[in-house]
This record gives structure tokens, C-alpha cells and sequence, in this order.
């Protein structure tokens, strides 16, 4: 590997930082479309060169923007500026449109109001885009109000994969404080055709049919915050995370609760353990021991910050339940940042790098699994989700 | 010829500089609703950032000023004024002041 490449998304445009693979020095551009909301960007495995952005606004809506040479320039996919008016490009890179046709789609349900009446599905943003491992124009999002949709033309048109929001259960899904989004897209890497998607508030659920059919797999969860604490949906899983090499295992920060499944989401236990909180957003698996993973305690769903202020990684070599808070090289005093559910990542050079963003505007980075930590950037607009890239 | 003023997010997404000429069709009156049409038209990276791809809809926090009076809520195929018609004033789309 000769490099890594690290894509942040922040509240008020996009910065992309490089490092040879020492990971020591590291080179920064942007912002990337300055003053927009970018909630994630992500890089084809298939292809690193190819970028894909979620770029929003409350003002102007959602644009998707795609880079074809890592990030150096960037376009809306086929909505470039029109000479000729008979050959116009369709400008439908943003158009995420439900599903409603009677042959594929379903009915436009609805879905759980704040004050409990039913509310109809309107799309606002993208808030995770996932491309597929082997084609760089294939790229699932994940919207709100909740869905999931699909391009296989890089990013031209996006086409709904309405098994999902009309299963059955969605007139029970209800939004978050942060709206009802689906912030989670895995793929199995063993099995293309396998997928499990989260979301807020509502649940993790699987497609073993590349996305026509789903079903909530959220037995063994535990919620406080609705009426039947053990529902089949409802819950507010906050992030997923699975080892390529054991795909049937999974990883989850609930609202409150670290769990764990090990048979692909069908039942799930609580990994907490010795946990000084286990409310969080992020949670992520080292990329080459499997039983190692990674979460940052927030004090509680009330108090967006560290438990006494001190910044702290937990990991756990045991695949849960035993952890070791990881503080080298982090505040460890009046720290009261918070570190939202896309914002952390794993490269896969040797060692492992473990990277994350914080709302203060700092991204922190561990070139040795997490043992010590280092600011690669400090003063960012409030981040909102990191990835990285091992860079050929 | 009419001129449109695009707030700054939009020139940078649209890759202009100032304000845009477009050639709308002859139809006669001109209508807030055709200006839209035409500009899309010729920035099609532009549709969906200020009326919604399925309703058509104004976003909410954008506001159509022409000839200093806010025609934000007038209709659509409202008639816009014969001065921007003309290409003497332009119709300016602008963000309203909300958030940061």
C-alpha cells in the first residue's frame, strides 16, 4: 500500500486528507463544496479513484456529486451544463423519488409522527452512500424519511428498493431526534446478494435477496424508550459493523447497548460489559483481528459528550464485554465534543489505522490499532462522518 | 433574453459567475414557472435544489424578488413583471435568512 486517503464530511463542506503509509504527515484539501452539509462521502473499492458524495442543504435540497480521479474534481452526474437543448442530460442525479408504480413499488405508507400520528414518507437527504466491492458505478444510499435506494449508472438515476419501506413494519418506524434515517448499509462480502441496513428509529434489518424482500432482525434488543421494550421494530440502532472475513457476525451501538449477533442479526446479546456508558453512536471492527472492536462511550442520550470529560476509544480484544479504555494522545479533560455514528473507520494497512470525527472539528488518528492517538486535523466544521481509503 | 440572479451555492453548483440569460420559449406571458423550466433546462444540475423533482414545489427557504417585491407567493403561472420580461430587471432567486 502506499498511502492512505481519509474523505470527512462536515457540516459545512468536504476535506480529504493524505498520508503516506507511515501515517505521519498529512496533506489537506478542501473544503469541497464550501457551506453545504456533506454527510458522507465514500470511494469505490473496485475502483479508489471513483468518489461519491452526499452534498445537502436546507436551503437548495440534496446533490450528488461524483469524483472520477479521488477527489481532485468532482461533477453532479449527469447534470452538466446544457448547450444543446434536444440532448439536455436528465439532471436526475438528486432525484430520489419512492417507489409508488403498482408493478415494482408499493403504496407510499406512513410512518410514526413525533406525537405518535401516522405521517407520510418525504424524502430530505442522503445521509450513507455504500458502493458495491466490485462495480464503481453501483452504489446503494441511504435516505430520510427512511429508504433505500440504488444507481447502477454511477450516481445518474437512483431507483428505490421499495421491499424494504413497504415490508409491513414501517407504519411503526418513528424518527429520532435526528430524523428517521437509514445511516447503515453492509454488504456481505461473501455473499453479494446478502445486506442488512439500520435505522433510526426503527431497527436493523436484512435482505438476502440483493434488497427485494427484507426482514427486522431486532430479537434480543432491549429499548426503554417504547412502549414493548423487546418490539420487533422501533429501536434506534445508532451503527452496525461486521469483519469481512466472518460475515455472520455483527456488531451493534444501540441508542443505549453494545450488542452482538453470530448468526447474521437473528438474535442478539448485550456486550456492554465493563462499559463506563453504553450510549454511543459509533462502533467498528479492527480489519485484521476479528474479536477486535472498537466503540466511544457518550455519557448518555441527554448529555452528548464523554463520560467526565475525558475522550476515550474502548476496545475489546473478546469481541465485547471486556474493554480497555484507549487515551493516549486524547483530551482527557473539559472535553465535551461527540462523535456521531458515521464518523469513525478502520484502514487496512498493518497496523491497522483506526480514525474518527468529532463535532469540535477534530479528526483523531491511531496508526497502531488504537494503542496511541494523534489530531490529523483539529479545526474542521463539525464532523459528520470519516472514511478511509488504502490507497495501491 | 431574461436574466435570472442565482444565489451563490447555485452559481457554484450551475459554474457561473453572475447572473444567467436564458432564452425562453416566445409564449406569452411570461410565467415564474417557465423561467424555472428554462433555467433547468439549460443547468439541469439545478432541478431539485429549488423546486422539489416530484411536486414541483418552492423549496421553503427560498424566496423569487423582482423589480423590489417579493413574488414568492404569488403562483407559479402568476405573470411575472413586464420589466423582467423585457430583460430590464432581473428575477432574483434568493436564500432566505434561516440557520447558518
Amino acid at each position: 500500500m502506499s498511502g492512505v486517503r481519509v474523505l470527512v464530511g462536515t457540516r459545512k463542506g468536504a476535506f480529504i486528507l493524505t498520508a503516506d503509509a507511515t501515517r505521519r504527515r498529512w496533506d489537506i484539501s478542501g473544503p469541497h463544496f464550501a457551506g453545504w452539509e456533506i454527510y458522507h462521502l465514500k470511494g469505490s473499492p473496485a475502483d479508489p479513484d471513483r468518489l461519491y458524495a452526499s452534498q445537502t442543504s436546507g436551503w437548495f435540497g440534496q446533490v450528488i456529486q461524483r469524483s472520477c480521479d479521488g477527489g481532485k474534481t468532482w461533477e453532479a452526474p449527469g447534470g452538466g451544463v446544457t448547450q444543446e437543448p434536444g440532448q439536455m442530460p436528465q439532471g436526475e442525479s438528486n432525484k430520489f423519488a419512492y417507489d409508488v408504480s403498482p408493478e415494482s413499488g408499493k403504496p407510499l405508507t406512513t410512518h410514526q409522527w413525533y406525537d405518535g400520528t401516522q405521517h407520510p414518507w418525504e424524502f430530505k437527504r442522503v445521509w450513507h452512500l455504500e458502493p458495491s466491492f466490485t462495480d464503481p458505478d453501483a452504489v446503494y444510499a441511504g435516505v430520510e424519511d427512511a429508504a433505500l435506494f440504488r444507481t447502477s449508472d454511477g450516481g445518474t438515476t437512483w431507483q428505490e428498493l421499495a421491499g424494504l419501506r413497504g415490508h409491513g413494519t414501517g407504519p411503526k418506524w418513528q424518527p429520532g431526534a435526528g430524523g428517521m434515517c437509514l445511516h447503515t448499509i453492509l454488504i456481505d462480502p461473501s455473499n453479494s446478494r446478502r445486506l442488512y441496513i439500520a435505522i433510526s428509529a426503527a431497527g436493523a434489518f436484512r435482505s438476502d435477496d440483493g434488497g427485494d424482500t427484507w426482514r427486522p432482525i431486532n430479537r434480543g434488543l432491549h429499548s426503554q424508550y417504547i412502549p414493548e421494550s423487546t418490539a420487533e421494530v422501533g429501536h434506534c440502532v445508532h451503527r452496525l459493523a461486521l469483519h469481512p472475513s466472518r460475515p455472520n457476525v455483527l456488531f451493534m451501538q444501540k441508542h443505549w447497548d453494545v450488542m452482538r449477533s453470530d448468526d447474521g442479526g437473528d438474535s442478539w446479546r448485550e456486550v456492554s460489559g465493563n462499559l463506563p456508558s453504553d450510549f454511543g453512536f459509533v462502533i467498528d471492527v479492527h480489519a485484521h483481528e476479528p474479536e477486535t472492536i472498537y466503540v466511544v462511550p457518550i455519557k448518555s442520550d441527554a448529555e452528548h459528550y464523554p463520560p467526565e470529560g475525558k475522550l476515550r476509544v474502548y476496545r475489546s480484544r473478546s469481541g465485547g464485554n471486556e474493554w480497555e479504555a484507549l487515551s493516549k494522545g486524547l483530551p482527557q479533560r473539559d472535553c465535551y465534543v461527540n462523535v456521531l455514528r458515521d464518523a469513525m473507520c478502520v484502514d487496512t494497512l498493518e497496523p491497522c489505522g483506526v480514525y474518527f470525527g468529532t463535532t469540535g472539528g477534530q479528526v483523531y488518528a491511531s496508526a497502531d490499532g488504537g494503542d496511541s492517538w494523534t489530531p490529523i486535523v483539529r479545526d474542521l466544521p463539525a464532523v459528520l462522518s470519516v472514511e478511509v481509503q488504502a490507497l495501491p | 433574453m431574461i436574466r435570472v440572479v442565482l444565489p451563490p451555492h447555485l452559481r457554484t453548483l450551475a459554474r457561473v459567475a453572475d447572473e444567467v440569460t436564458l432564452d425562453v420559449p416566445a409564449a406569452v406571458p411570461l410565467t415564474r414557472a417557465a423561467v424555472l423550466d428554462a433555467l433547468e433546462a439549460r443547468y439541469p444540475m439545478l432541478r431539485g435544489t429549488i423546486r422539489d423533482h416530484v411536486t414541483a414545489q418552492r423549496r421553503p427557504f427560498l424566496r423569487f424578488f423582482a423589480c423590489a417585491r417579493d413574488l414568492t407567493h404569488e403562483p407559479a403561472d402568476a405573470v411575472l413583471p413586464g420589466a423582467v420580461a423585457s430583460g430590464e430587471e432581473p428575477l432574483l432567486i434568493v436564500g432566505a435568512i434561516a440557520g447558518g
